[in-house]
């Protein structure tokens, strides 16, 4: 276990709402609801290159958890850089013999089929992410995978439309697309890179996260099942070494990268000067706004739907709440009751709010942070809920009392951890939350729809909620502004970046 | 004074009731929910053709809703018009179950002030210690506010000390939720001891995501003032799954405070044939035949 300050492990509640605070406790108690339906996770997954699963040349293997168990779940293939470079050339060869130069019409059926697939085999995907990743059952059932079909018939109608997407231009492939994806939403961003990339003609090498690999594997086993050509989708897992391969191979035409600032700062670096295009879409440090005219029952609905979704684990999760001082009070005590009602536990009980933290390594992150956070002199809020013994958890938190200038509202602390502000006006919230080196997202909510549209003018970032948050579609183009990376994906703009227009 | 409430998104209100049915409420909790569910019914016989004989039978139903055996708690009342209170007192005298009357020219209410209160003290003499009046509609919806306010407060004096007042909103009329959480702050103001929402007579009656801007309402009141105000959604709840995702609403909304029958009401007539019979399968592990449980 990582070292959890004992500062974190402090529950205290914000002053004022001692006298009249609402209790959640035990007077109705809910029965465990585990999803139950059995699923086969293999003894270990293998590498999916050629249209083949094969051994990882190094012959190695490293285990991937359960986070909300701590046990090893199964062992994922460690893939070297001779993989990747087998991957490449699988991936060249099914570009210039089949992929590019079938009919589009044709690759759109192949992409209509694997959404079909997949949602037919979307209980055991739910179970399997889940599993694999921490996260509720009932958000991988209900969100995560409902999109990534949704995200394959998207493109998939594109595949033979591309003419009309860009008129007076003639749109062409760019040839191999090397895609690193992060774990956070495993299937889906193996499906936001996926979908536009084969519907555009391209052929992949996708190399998922290192702690969740399980289910692109199964993907994998779709995409072999829907009869896509041998070579048009591979699949290398491993550590970050593998993906640094795939971004440094020659063989590549383009980088698709989702994770973390850092590394696609390095990325960026690396890919200077060469010929391969490249998007980034990176962290953020959202800013959730509440006006004083707004539903606030609502909003602060939507404020815990922003940051604790997925356990905070959301590139652009509402992680700044900035709400206007004559409704503080309000939206603080709200805050307080509501954050005691979101059910922490077990990811594959039904009834569960927030799950397991995906990894040792980002609950150490998150704890350091928070503790930096009280170090700084911030007051810590955290869930009265009873955490299990056995594995990756943190309490739902907020900070108040934060500054701009505490790491805790600079930071992306990638966890359940929402730093709270006030604002007077709306020039100053503009102001605010334009104040950071990220721009992926914003969330506003007012009543007043005059508001709600010189707000979005003047927001810096690349996806701007009004009186909702975290919604995604595929019709929608999704990126950032700033650090938070460039391209878009999602939508017609999703196309961009894998077309030679 | 000024009346004014605070504004309420009807796209968010209606996703978050919706999350509330997907609770997976099983075993344990579930016999505990209905059990719970019985406790806080108010059974209700609201028709022209009623008579001592329909009163009887209910009042019988609410001390024993089922077969002893399953151990099920009488329900929390039973409601009727002013006419049919002295029956039902006569036969309750001396339970613990309340009498509840809707009066104030119950459904419409479309009678002067003098008559809603000759009513409603008609209705106390005659035993009745609840009275479920409904709100000028009409005076709502025409912006006199202060007409709305001024009659609940009127009633409320008429109940004095020894009856409980619900005022019903009949939210069908009232039918967006920006008026739902207005009427909800007068009535609170004005000394509502429960807010209802329908009557019955008029669909849709309750739905969850108009009994969760009730519910709001209640909560911020509770913040501001320390005054638990109770709840009771009537009318349209017909299955026992249904009234468990309004308990999990109430639970996750208002806390443990909120789950009793004191704070907590159920309008409904047949909701109670459903609840019985999935208790008797819980606890028996399976169905029976519908007819070892009471019609409605």
């Amino acid at each position: 276990m990582p070292r959890i300050p004992k500062s974190t492990a402090l529950t205290k509640r914000a002053p004022h709402a001692e006298a009249l605070a609402l209790q959640f406790g035990d007077a109705w108690a809910y029965a465990p609801a585990p999803e139950t339906t059995p699923v086969t996770v293999k003894d270990r997954y293998d590498l999916f290159i050629g249209g083949k699963f094969v051994k990882p040349s190094s012959g190695k293997y490293f285990p991937s958890l359960n986070p909300a168990s701590a046990k090893k779940l199964t062992e994922i293939a460690r893939g070297s850089a001779r993989d990747v470079d087998k991957a490449v050339v699988a991936a060249r060869a099914a570009y210039a013999k089949t992929w590019s130069k079938i009919h589009p019409r044709e690759r759109g059926k192949y992409l209509f089929r694997i959404a079909r697939m997949i949602q037919e085999r979307a209980r055991e995907l739910s179970i399997l992410e889940t599993m694999d990743g921490g996260k509720p059952i009932r958000e991988s059932r209900d969100i995560d995978i409902p999109l990534v079909a949704a995200h394959f018939f998207y493109y998939a109608g594109w595949a033979d439309k591309l003419d009309y997407a860009f008129p007076g231009k003639t749109p062409n492939p760019i040839g191999v697309a090397g895609q690193v994806i992060p774990w956070n939403f495993p299937l889906l961003m193996a499906a936001w890179k996926l979908a536009p990339a084969l519907a555009c003609g391209n052929t992949v090498v996708l190399k998922p996260a290192e702690t969740t690999s399980v289910t692109a594997m199964h993907l994998a086993e779709i995409i072999r099942e829907a009869g896509v050509p041998d070579g048009v989708v591979n699949i290398v897992t491993g550590p970050g070494d593998t993906g640094a391969a795939l971004v440094n191979h020659p063989g590549i035409d383009k980088i698709a990268f989702t994770g973390s600032t850092e590394v696609g700062k390095h990325i960026a670096k690396t890919l200077a000067g060469t010929s391969k295009t490249l998007t980034l879409e990176l962290g953020g440090k959202a800013a959730n706004i509440i006006m004083e005219d707004a539903p606030l029952d609502q909003a602060v609905e939507g404020v815990i739907n922003g940051i604790y979704f997925n356990q905070g684990h959301v590139c652009c999760a509402g992680s700044r709440l900035l709400v206007q001082e004559s409704v503080y009070p309000k939206v603080l005590r709200k805050l307080t009751d509501r954050i005691e009602t979101l059910r922490v536990g077990d990811p594959l009980d039904k009834n569960t709010d927030v799950g397991a933290i995906n990894s040792k390594e980002q609950l150490g992150r998150i704890a350091e942070l928070v503790d930096s956070g009280v170090a700084e002199g911030a007051d810590l809020v955290q869930s009265n809920c009873r955490l299990p013994s056995k594995g990756y958890w943190f309490k739902p938190s907020f900070f108040t009392g934060v500054t701009a200038s505490h790491r805790v509202a600079r930071e992306e602390i990638f966890g359940p951890v929402l730093s709270v502000m006030t604002f007077r006006t709306p020039a100053e919230a503009i102001d605010r939350a334009n104040n950071t080196c990220y721009g992926l997202s914003a969330g506003i909510w007012t009543d007043k729809g005059s508001k709600i549209f010189k707000m979005a003018g003047a927001l810096r970032a690349g996806v701007i909620w009004a009186n909702t948050f975290n919604k995604f579609d595929p019709t929608s183009p999704f990126g950032g502004y700033k650090e938070s990376g460039f391209g878009r994906e999602g939508g017609v703009q999703g196309l961009m970046p894998y077309l030679r227009v | 004074m000024r009346i004014s409430a605070p504004p309420v998104d009807q796209v968010n209100v209606e996703e978050r009731a919706a999350r509330f049915t997907r609770r997976s409420i099983k075993t344990s909790t579930k016999l505990a929910g209905l059990k719970m569910a019985v406790s806080m019914m108010d059974l209700t016989t609201l028709e022209g053709a009623d008579t001592p004989g329909k009163v009887a039978f209910l009042c019988r139903k609410a001390l024993q809703p089922m077969d002893p055996r399953f151990h099920a708690p009488p329900c929390a009342a039973v409601c009727v018009y002013p006419n049919l209170v002295g029956a039902a007192r006569a036969f309750l005298e001396d339970s613990r179950i309340h009498v509840a009357s809707v009066a104030t020219s119950f459904p419409s209410g479309q009678v002067p002030l003098r008559v809603k209160l000759q009513d409603v003290r008609y209705a106390m003499q005659q035993g009745a210690d609840e009275i479920d009046m409904v709100i000028d509609r009409g005076a709502f919806l025409a912006g006199n506010y202060h007409k709305v306010f001024d009659e609940i407060a009127a009633v409320k004096e008429a109940c004095g000390g020894s009856a409980h007042l619900k005022v019903i909103f009949e939210t069908g009329e009232l039918q967006t939720y920006d008026n739902v959480r207005l009427a909800s702050e007068i009535a609170m103001r004005a000394g509502a001891d429960f807010i209802k929402t329908s009557t019955g007579k008029i669909s849709p009656a309750a739905t969850l995501p108009v009994t969760l801007v009730m519910l709001e309402a209640i909560r911020d009141y509770f913040y501001e003032t320390g005054v638990r105000i109770g709840m009771k959604p009537a009318g349209g709840i017909r299955t026992a799954k249904e009234a468990l995702h309004y308990l999990v609403m109430l639970a996750e909304t208002l806390g443990d405070a909120w789950l009793t029958p004191d704070l907590f009401r159920f309008g409904a007539s047949s909701l109670l044939t459903d609840v019985t019979l999935q208790i008797a399968k819980l606890t028996d592990g399976n169905y029976q035949n519908p007819d070892y449980h009471s019609l409605p």
